[in-house]
């Protein structure tokens, strides 16, 4: 009987070059282990550069896009109520250093204080503000951009500083590199929408903490601008200089600018 | 290693076949979701974009 069954599996001698075929080879075991290591790296980069910046770029724009249409919705109250001379006519405020332009007090660390929209990064392109650079706000699902502490807030007379990652975590100013002199920025805060210009960039190392100044780069000036200072890295993927972008504000408006109406709300 | 595996599971080919398929949708889940961004975290430890820091 015992033979029987023994007759019923594969031969002796098949089954004896079947389990040589099978031995486990240090170099086999080596060379699968390494080819593994290399598909998780490969894996690991994709990951960080197309499936990560994907999914936060998709998180980022709609958490942004929420807030601002709570915003808009919350505002017609506020619009209505808006008599200060400067917001009458088309809801428009001139914005020289002397105007009445509403400027929030600034916020405790991580809570949120404005919307952008920068149509050349693109049209549907925007982003939650929060108060701080640290990577707790830049890498945030429901920001990117963070605001240099101290620095003026939106609207204000001096520097309103902000910081986002070029790439990687929603790659929010990897386009930064795209703007041309002129080019709209806007923030919207629950007060109504900045309109800042593109002025210039500059390329500086990454510890020119200067271009925070209130007017950039000159330590101790006096300032009469309401200036946007947007710092990334630079080139894109690497962190070895800081490409800083200035804009000017031109105007504020209770009501959306007709170049992103379609976008908040 | 990977052909030991293939022999361990049990079933016709399409059954490990389906096996492997599951087992590599489970490491990737997991790579993805806590892996990686403990990585991310450990590797990118400066606060790129911002000046200063």
């Amino acid at each position: 009987m015992v033979r029987l069954t023994r007759v019923s599996r594969p031969n002796d001698d098949s089954a004896a070059r079947r389990d040589q075929r099978h031995r486990v080879s240090f170099f086999g075991v080596a060379g699968e282990v390494l080819v593994t290591a290399g598909v998780l790296v490969l894996l690991f980069i994709a990951w960080q550069n197309v499936f990560n910046t994907w999914l936060l770029n998709g998180q980022q724009n709609g958490a942004a896009a929420q807030l601002g249409k709570q915003w808009l919705e919350s505002a017609p109250s506020r619009g209505g109520a808006a008599s200060s001379p400067n917001a009458a006519a088309a809801g428009q405020a001139s914005v020289g250093p002397d105007a009445n332009v509403p400027v929030e007090s600034e916020p405790g660390n991580k809570q949120t204080i404005a919307v952008m929209y920068v149509p050349r990064f693109g049209t549907s392109w925007k982003r939650t503000i929060r108060e701080g650079t640290g990577l707790d706000v830049l890498n945030s699902s429901q920001a990117g951009i963070g605001h240099y502490a101290s620095t003026a807030m939106p609207g204000g007379v001096g520097n309103f500083a902000v910081a986002a990652h070029d790439t990687g975590y929603g790659s929010t100013f990897l386009r930064m590199q795209n703007l041309r002199i002129g080019d709209k920025i806007y923030v919207q805060t629950k007060d109504g929408f900045y309109t800042y210009a593109f002025r210039n960039y500059q390329y500086v190392q990454p510890n020119e903490v200067a271009v925070l100044d209130p007017v950039p780069r000159q330590q101790g000036a006096q300032a009469s601008d309401r200036l946007i200072t947007m710092t990334t890295c630079n080139p894109p993927y690497h962190t070895v200089e800081r490409l800083i972008s200035y804009g000017v504000l031109e105007s504020f408006s209770t009501t959306p600018p007709a170049a992103i109406a379609s976008e908040v709300g | 290693m990977y052909a030991a595996l293939w022999r361990i599971l049990p079933g016709p080919w399409w059954v490990r076949l389906l096996i492997v398929l599951v087992l590599l949708a489970a490491v990737l889940f997991v790579l993805f979701e806590w892996v990686f961004p403990l990585i991310d975290g450990i590797l990118n430890k400066n606060e790129e974009g911002t000046v200063g820091t």
